[in-house]
């Protein structure tokens, strides 16, 4: 076993530091969705992880709502405000919620997994439409969040909030890049190759699929506290389809190469969609839908295959720049 | 020899249509056999009773003194049977390297640790070693769709013996290998699998193959055993000529004779 931390692991640190920083340097609205992007990264990123397993979950706005309203119920009905109960709340309720319906998923794949996952969500989607107590299509407010008792206001309490945020979702990337290279992630890959080949070299691929759509929800309602603390607010659409595809989206526009894909693809779709809304109020999402047709065009593998394609380049040039005869 | 796999009565019905009637086999350890039998004779049936891809209609297969029978196709790898398939089953897109040492990973998986590397340095020079034995470290970092049919077949027997299975099947091995390469395909092939011990069951539609690395031969046809014993004896059985193999191997083994007794 190594603990050594690995290109992508110390990049995530360095980028710690960056990003506290941000919010002392950038303008508010910059830092906003920088703070918004890591909460719905979390969800991309929980996305991706399955992605490697070939399985494309159209449901994943299912946990990010299931974190944001188990936090909000917690604090609207019983008065805890504290972040880390929230936090575990969320985490405790997609753990429970995942676990019972992995049993029926792990068992599909592809367009049937899709469709599964998506019409899961949906039926949250209802039910929490039809519910008053949790103000229906609405949704209800979440308090500020207080922190061992200490209670902060104003600007204090959103870079408290944001500074957490970080240390949470950078936490979060590392714990998954090492899951990817685990047996299970590495199973993984084998599970979208050739899945009846796994079976026959001795493991379970229900039970891996098993496991990662647990560790996807997980992650996904981690980043559903994170997402809805800051805004202040929960409702029914964190779990509607738009919001599933809007996480797909990410995934697909960053690639599934690099666990830091995803936490960059979603801040640039948040910064196409603030110029796409600004540049055409009424049609932004011919514009969204037009970046992505292009990036599947030309960058089938992501954005992050830019990346991929500069590394390799550079290593051809520095093979190909050895004096000959060596 | 301690027999090791032992099948009664095994018999697997697809509708009214037998595919296996009938069939006993006992395999002893370190065994090597081979399997013929012209298509839909049953044989890859047979393998896919014992690995557990099929559950038989009625019969026993009993490996080890435990009844195995419609077990997971996992548990009996973990048991120590394993197979290589006739159309190479690989992770195409990843390179021959990464495909062993997914078979490695799992082989070395005694349970589901989330957050520990799978991979080491150890593993990978473990993956380099059993290429080695194949004779295709060469291609270590190619992937698989690139490769040749016969680098193919190796690769899937590779993986197949990574968890050093005690009963290895391999089904039809050569099958993909072009007519020159067959016997150095073949002696490639036992000679890696000989430091294991594995008794090894070969499905192959060649006889001469058959003749020369099989101590032991079955023949199948329709579902139902034709001939079990020596493999010289085996085909030289009237019926095993009639239905399996035809006159003509027999009339090409016995003008060689004829050339030796000549000279």
């Amino acid at each position: 076993m190594t603990n050594k931390l690995d290109r992508t692991e110390i990049g995530l640190l360095i980028a710690l530091p960056i990003l506290i920083c941000v919010a002392f340097v950038l303008p508010k609205w910059i830092v906003n969705y920088v703070h918004v992007s890591m909460g719905t990264g979390l969800v991309a990123l929980g996305v991706m992880i399955q992605m490697r397993a070939g399985l494309v979950s159209f449901g994943q706005g299912l946990y990010f709502c299931i974190g944001g309203y188990a936090a909000g119920m917690m604090a609207k009905f019983f008065g805890v405000t504290d972040f880390i109960i929230l936090l575990l709340v969320g985490v405790i309720a997609a753990l429970l919620i995942s676990t019972i319906l992995g049993f029926l998923l792990r068992r599909y794949r592809e367009i049937f997994f899709a469709m599964l996952s998506l019409a899961v969500s949906m039926i949250l989607f209802g039910l929490l439409s039809s519910i008053e107590d949790l103000g229906s299509t609405d949704g209800f407010n979440l308090p500020t969040p207080s922190y061992l008792g200490w209670s902060p206001e104003g600007e204090t309490a959103r870079l408290t909030l944001y500074t957490l945020t970080c240390f949470i979702a950078i936490g979060c990337a590392i714990a998954l890049n090492r899951f990817l290279k685990s047996p299970i992630g590495y199973i993984n890959e084998a599970i979208r190759e050739n899945e009846l080949r796994v079976e026959y070299l001795g493991t379970s691929a229900h039970k891996a699929v098993h496991i990662t759509y647990v560790v996807a929800a997980t992650v996904s309602a981690i980043g559903g506290v994170l997402w809805a603390l800051p805004l202040g607010h929960v409702d029914p659409e964190m779990t509607n389809w738009t919001t599933s595809g809007q996480f797909v989206f990410i995934s697909i526009l960053s690639g599934i190469g690099n666990i830091a894909a995803p936490m960059i693809g979603t801040f640039i779709l948040e910064i196409v969609r603030v110029y796409a809304v600004e540049i055409s109020p009424n049609t932004w999402q011919m514009i969204l839908g037009t970046v992505m047709l292009l990036t599947i065009i030309f960058l089938p593998r992501g954005l992050w295959s830019l990346v991929t394609r500069a590394k390799n380049s550079t290593k051809s040039t520095q093979v190909s720049a050895q004096p000959a005869g060596e | 020899m301690t027999t090791i796999l032992e099948t009664k009565n095994l018999e697997m019905k697809f509708g009214a249509v037998y595919a296996a009637k009938n069939v006993n086999i006992s395999i002893s350890a370190g065994e090597v056999m081979g399997v013929i039998g012209s298509n839909g004779a049953g044989k890859t049936t047979f393998v896919n009773m014992v690995t557990g891809h099929l559950t038989p209609s009625s019969g026993e297969i009993i490996y080890r003194g435990q009844d195995i029978t419609g077990g997971e196709t996992r548990d009996i790898t973990r048991l120590g049977i394993c197979r290589s398939f006739q159309i190479p089953q690989l992770f195409p897109e990843l390179p021959v390297i990464e495909n062993i040492l997914i078979a490695l990973t799992i082989a070395k998986q005694e349970n589901a640790v989330l957050f520990r590397a799978a991979i080491d340095q150890s593993l990978e020079a473990e993956a380099h070693q059993i290429l080695a034995r194949f004779s295709i470290d060469q291609y270590a970092h190619q992937e698989i769709q690139t490769l040749p049919q016969g680098v193919r077949k190796l690769v899937d027997i590779a993986m197949a013996t990574v968890a050093e299975p005690e009963l290895l099947f391999l089904d039809e091995p050569t099958s993909g290998v072009s007519a020159d390469e067959k016997m150095d395909f073949m002696r490639t092939l036992i000679e890696a699998l000989k430091s294991t011990k594995t008794a090894v069951l070969f499905i192959e539609h060649d006889m001469e193959i058959v003749e020369e690395f099989s101590p032991r031969c079955v023949a199948f046809y329709e579902g139902t055993i034709l001939a079990d014993g020596p493999t010289a004896d085996v085909l030289a059985d009237e019926k095993v000529r009639e239905f399996v193999i035809g006159s003509e191997f027999h009339r090409k083994t016995s003008d060689q004779d004829n050339k030796k007794v000549s000279n």
